[in-house]
Parts: structure tokens; sequence; C-alpha cells
């Protein structure tokens, strides 16, 4: 708890000192590439229903993800509280990749754990981390995904915590963390709604995001939340059925519950014992989901859904072809919600939708998929 | 939750260092559980630990996570860990505390758990991901039946943290020798003894060591230093090691070993 009050009252301070803010801002601007672009995805929206479709392009943040907004947050408060090694997580890489970019940015010692399943199905990302100078550690236990990679991520900072700053990638973990991750994330909402006001002047009237952590969805959600009139979903990982273990949408199948210092909607059994998750994608295969996303849930501000691995890899492709962007697996099942429902979307309706990374670190798998559906 | 009273009364009648021994429920099975901890009182465990499998056992190193994967998938569940304190307390008068992750016993059920585990004859519960801070509700349901709570404070812990943890513990803070996981060490944080003479004199409650403490020379280094020690990975890692009929004996040649008896 003493290291949670330490972060929580450095935070404080970083975020009332100017200059903090300042050398935040221009690396966003100089380093990532802010703002990111909002594009028109007409081709696309007219194949899902009669509304205007707006992408918010964190894919083309440098790294490929909107991760490097809390990333490099994180590096900087860490390395003004003193802290030169750094620990991270990662599912799909994209967290880790930012880490250990802002890193190597900043001359910080890097060290990432990552379940080995997601290693395997995210060889090019654990190729980019090393490059980038990081040490990325296999995690072997349980589903050997992100949750495990979150236990043994945990188990490093209590040990060293001393020395020690754990860049969450998500709006998950203890407090002050949740908040944190939004903080940092919630650049995107901001850029968003100005941009869409000087192109349409006009707010979303519904804006879409996947979930796995939920840290790229409350990022664009939060600074809606107070706009009545907009529609926020939340798309979680619907995989490849309802069943226990098929999937990762804690709205389906979760109950409240504690895990990784945190009270949320969890995936879980009878028992109490953290259920297993299936996604297509490692970014959203998570048996539990940041606590504020299960708050406004509960008040019925934010709606969640969920996409299934099939209609997730189909929006994938049709991302690519009608639009000439190739999306995150991850991002894809917000665009899959599009093509499922989009039909239920009032017509002449503005739809925002994160785009929260780009898709290349996916092609080698869905590229397999095919292989495989050919050979069959 | 007065036989952990009553215990640290005695010891420190005694002038002795306790020691607390821990398994984990299930590993091997539920009635080798129970075989155990009675062995382990007979080699001179003066508390029993009973360690409740997680899935995702944050706090604890490579040999009792090995130790809760291997129970759960016997099936293990917190009805079987109140089975296992039933047995032991109709044999034994033993202070029992069960050590536990906070999910399984919210789908439990606080007040079911409170209920059943006073009735089984439990003193205590310790939460590894439980701050005294976000406990209120939970000890006002465990305290009116008449079940204790027990608070871990690190060596990074704060004066005002360590007075809350003492505040809200029932018969003693269990002090984590070092900041780390669970697990056997070689040696002892060298900053250790001198951190608890410290720590002694701002609470209130006994306080008993634990995290590391595998060796006889440990035991003798934290004598009078501390009120007891709690040996967990070293007793797990026995049972592990060798067949499953004969662990009883293995878990208390290590309660002897450390006791040197």
């Amino acid at each position: 708890m003493a290291p949670l009050d330490e972060l929580e009252s450095s935070y404080r301070s970083a975020m009332r000192d100017r200059a903090f803010r300042r050398e935040l801002d221009d690396l966003l601007r100089d380093f990532v590439g802010r703002a990111t672009p909002l594009t028109e995805a007409k081709r696309f929206a007219a194949e899902c229903g009669d509304f205007r479709l707006f992408l918010k392009r964190e894919d083309l943040n440098h790294t490929g993800a909107h991760k490097i907004n809390n990333a490099l947050g994180q590096a900087l408060l860490a390395r003004r509280m003193g802290k030169q090694r750094i620990i991270a997580e990662t599912g799909a890489g994209q967290h880790g990749v930012a880490t250990a970019t802002a890193c190597a940015l900043l001359g910080l010692e890097c060290r990432v754990y990552m379940g080995e399943v997601d290693m395997a199905r995210q060889e090019l990302n654990v190729f980019r981390m090393r490059l980038l100078g990081a040490e990325v550690v296999p995690v072997a236990s349980g589903s050997r995904t992100l949750k495990d990679a979150i236990n043994e991520a945990i188990r490093d900072w209590v040990t060293n915590v001393r020395t020690t700053h754990y860049i969450i990638g998500s709006v998950l973990g203890p407090h002050p963390y949740p908040k944190i991750v939004r903080d940092f994330q919630s650049v995107i909402g901001r850029e968003a709604v100005a941009q869409l006001k000087k192109r349409t002047g006009k707010l979303p009237d519904v804006a879409l995001a996947c979930v796995g952590g939920g840290s790229n969805a409350i990022g664009l959600f939060f600074p809606l939340l107070k706009e009545k009139s907009v529609r926020l979903i939340g798309v979680e990982a619907g995989g490849r059925g309802t069943g226990p273990g098929d999937h990762a949408a804690r709205f389906l199948g979760g109950a409240p519950g504690v895990l990784h210092g945190t009270r949320s909607m969890v995936l879980q059994d009878e028992h109490g014992q953290i259920g297993e998750t299936h996604s297509i994608s490692a970014g959203l295969d998570y048996p539990s989901i940041g606590p504020e996303h299960a708050y406004w849930a509960g008040e019925g501000r934010i709606e969640f859904s969920s996409c299934s691995d099939e209609a997730a890899v189909g929006a994938f492709r049709k991302l690519s072809a009608t639009e000439g962007i190739i999306p995150a697996l991850e991002s894809a099942h917000a665009l899959g919600y599009l093509i499922e429902r989009g039909k239920e979307i009032a017509p002449g309706s503005i739809v925002l939708v994160n785009l929260s990374g780009r898709g290349d670190k996916d092609v080698p798998q869905v590229a397999e998929m095919d292989r495989k559906a050919a050979e069959r | 939750m007065k036989r952990i009273k009553v215990l640290f009364r005695r010891l420190a009648k005694e002038r002795r260092t306790g020691l607390i021994a821990y398994l984990t429920c299930g590993d091997p099975g539920v009635a080798e559980s129970v075989e155990i901890a009675l062995a382990l009182e007979q080699a001179g465990a003066d508390a029993l630990e009973l360690g409740a499998p997680f899935s995702d056992p944050i706090a604890d190193g490579p040999v009792i996570q090995a130790a809760s994967q291997r129970s759960l998938e016997r099936g293990t569940t917190i009805a079987d860990v109140l089975e296992i304190a039933r047995s032991v307390r109709a044999q034994s008068t033993i202070p029992l505390i069960v050590f536990s992750y906070l999910n399984p016993i919210l789908r439990f059920g606080v007040e079911r758990f409170a209920g059943e585990a006073a009735a089984a004859g439990v003193d205590a519960v310790l939460f590894t991901d439980l701050p005294p801070e976000a406990a209120k509700e939970i000890r006002g349901t465990f305290h009116a039946a008449g079940l204790g709570t027990i608070f871990l404070a690190a060596p990074t812990s704060t004066d005002e943290r360590l007075a809350r943890i003492d505040r809200a513990s029932d018969g003693f803070v269990y002090y984590v020798s070092t900041t780390g996981v669970t697990g056997a060490r070689r040696e002892l944080d060298a900053e250790l003894v001198e951190r608890l003479q410290a720590v002694r004199g701002k609470l209130r409650n006994p306080v008993a060591v634990g995290f590391g403490i595998s060796e006889r020379d440990h035991y003798l280094a934290l004598e009078g230093k501390c009120d007891a020690v709690v040996v967990g990975s070293a007793i797990v890692r026995a049972i592990a090691e060798g067949e499953a009929s004969s662990a009883a004996g293995r878990a208390a040649e290590v309660v002897r070993r450390i006791l040197g008896n």
C-alpha cells in the first residue's frame, strides 16, 4: 500500500507541475505524432448501415497503438520518482512495445512479462521489444496469457518496489492505476471531440471502442461521459462461443469479484476461481475489466456488447479492403459490432470509433488462419 | 479468536518464540491435509495457517503456486478448507488461521463463510489481497461471528499504516520479512532483525514474521526478536516431494528441524 500511496502523491504533484505536463505534451507531439487524424470511413460505413463513421486514428501513433500515450506518461512519472527500472505486462505486445519504446527514449531499464501463448501469436512484437532493449520474460503459469503476465509483474513489483515502477498497461489494478491510465488516455477523446466538432459541428451520436482492460475505451469515452446524448458502447471479445473459457465478455458471463487488487466484473467459476478466457485477439484476452467500466455499466451510462472472433476477422478484412486501413484485431471488434448491428443505428447518425491500433502485428496470424482454412 | 490470544500470552510467559505452520489445503488431498495438520502440531507447531488454494496467487512464490494449482486440479473448494478445519478442531485446540485470497470467499459469501468458519473452529482469517483500508465491512461481519482478522505489514509500511494494520488485526500482526512473495530463501533479509526491533515497539499486538523462513538458523536468528515465525513453503515443498501417504511425516520433520527438536 505504501508504494501505491507514494505513486498517488507523485502523480498528483506531477500533474500540478506545468513543466511535467509540457514535457509530456511535447513528446506526444514530436515523438508520438499527436494529434492523430480523424478519418471518415465512407465505404465501410455504406456497407454497415445509414450513418457517418469517423475513425480516431490511434493506429497512426508511433508504435502503432494508443498504448504509447500511457506508457510515455508513466515513464516520465517513474523518472520523476527516481525509479530507473521499469516493468510491464503485455498481452498483444502493444503495451510492451510502447513501454520498451518509452524506456529506450528516456534511458530506463525495461523488463516485460508476456504469456507464452501470447509470445507465440505475437512474435513480431516480441522481436520489436528486444530490439528496443527490453528484456522479455515468458510466463508459463496458468493460461499463459495477459492475466498471468500481470501476476508475474505484480510479483516482481512487490519484490523490487523500492527501485522499480510498474507501468500497468490498462485501466486495471489497484488505485491509483485506473485513474492514472485513464487520465493519460483521455487525450484520445478530447482530440476526437474537438476534431469532430470542427468537421461536423456536432458531437457523435454513438461512440464505440473495443474493451479488454478498457484503456482505449475509457480514453475515448471519458470526455463524453457528461454528454448524455451520446451513446457509449464498449465491445468485448465474444470469442468462439458463450461457454466458460470460450470468450472474454465479462458482462456476458462474469460476476462481481476481486482480481489484481481491484473490484470489478470478473469471469470466474462458482468457487471464485478466476476463469480461463479465449479471444482471437491477445489484447482483449483478460478475465476482468477496468473497475470504472463496471461502475458506468451499473449506472447505465456505458453499454456493453460483444463481437465474436469470426466477426472481428470479418471486420479486419472489410476495413482493409474498403478503406485501405488494416486495423488491429482488438480494434476490429468495435468495427465488427457495426457490421452486425449497424442497421439498428438511426439513419443519419454520426458514429465515432476508436481505431486503437494497427493490424500489422496480426497479419501473420490471419494469414496462418487462411492457410489452415485452405488446407481443410 | 480467543485461542490466538491465549497462545501469545503463553508464549510470552514461557519466553518462547512460537512457530506457525502453513499448509496448502487439499495438497495432496483433503484427508491428507488433516493428517498433516495434526502431525505439524505434534512436531511442535503452535498454530496452523490453512491456505485456501486460488487460481491467481499473486503473493505466492513458485512452491505455493504449484501446490495451489495441484489442489485446484483435485477440486478443492472453500467448503473443503472448512471441512479440514472442522476435522482438525475435533481433535485439537491449536489456533487455526485461514490464509486466503479474497475472491473465493466473496463468492462463497462473506456472511456464510463467517458463520461456517467460526462453527468449524477457525479463529481468524488473513487475506493476502485485502488491505485494512478496504476491510471494514468484512471485519464487522467476521467479528459478529466471533472470527478475527489478521493483516500483513511489509518492510515498506509507514508508521501510519503500521498503526492501522495493528488496530485492524486480532491476536497478532503478520510481518512480511522482506519485500517479495512467499518462498524459502537461503538467507534472511540483512536488516530484518533491526527493523523488527523498531516495528515491535510500535505495535500493541504480538508480531509473527513470515516469508522466506525455512532453516533452523533463521529461527535462531529471530528467536526473541519476534513472537512467532511462520514457516510455509519449506513445509509445502516437503509435502510435495514424495508419496502422499508419508507427506505428514515429511511436513513434521521440517518443523522439528527448524525447532531443533
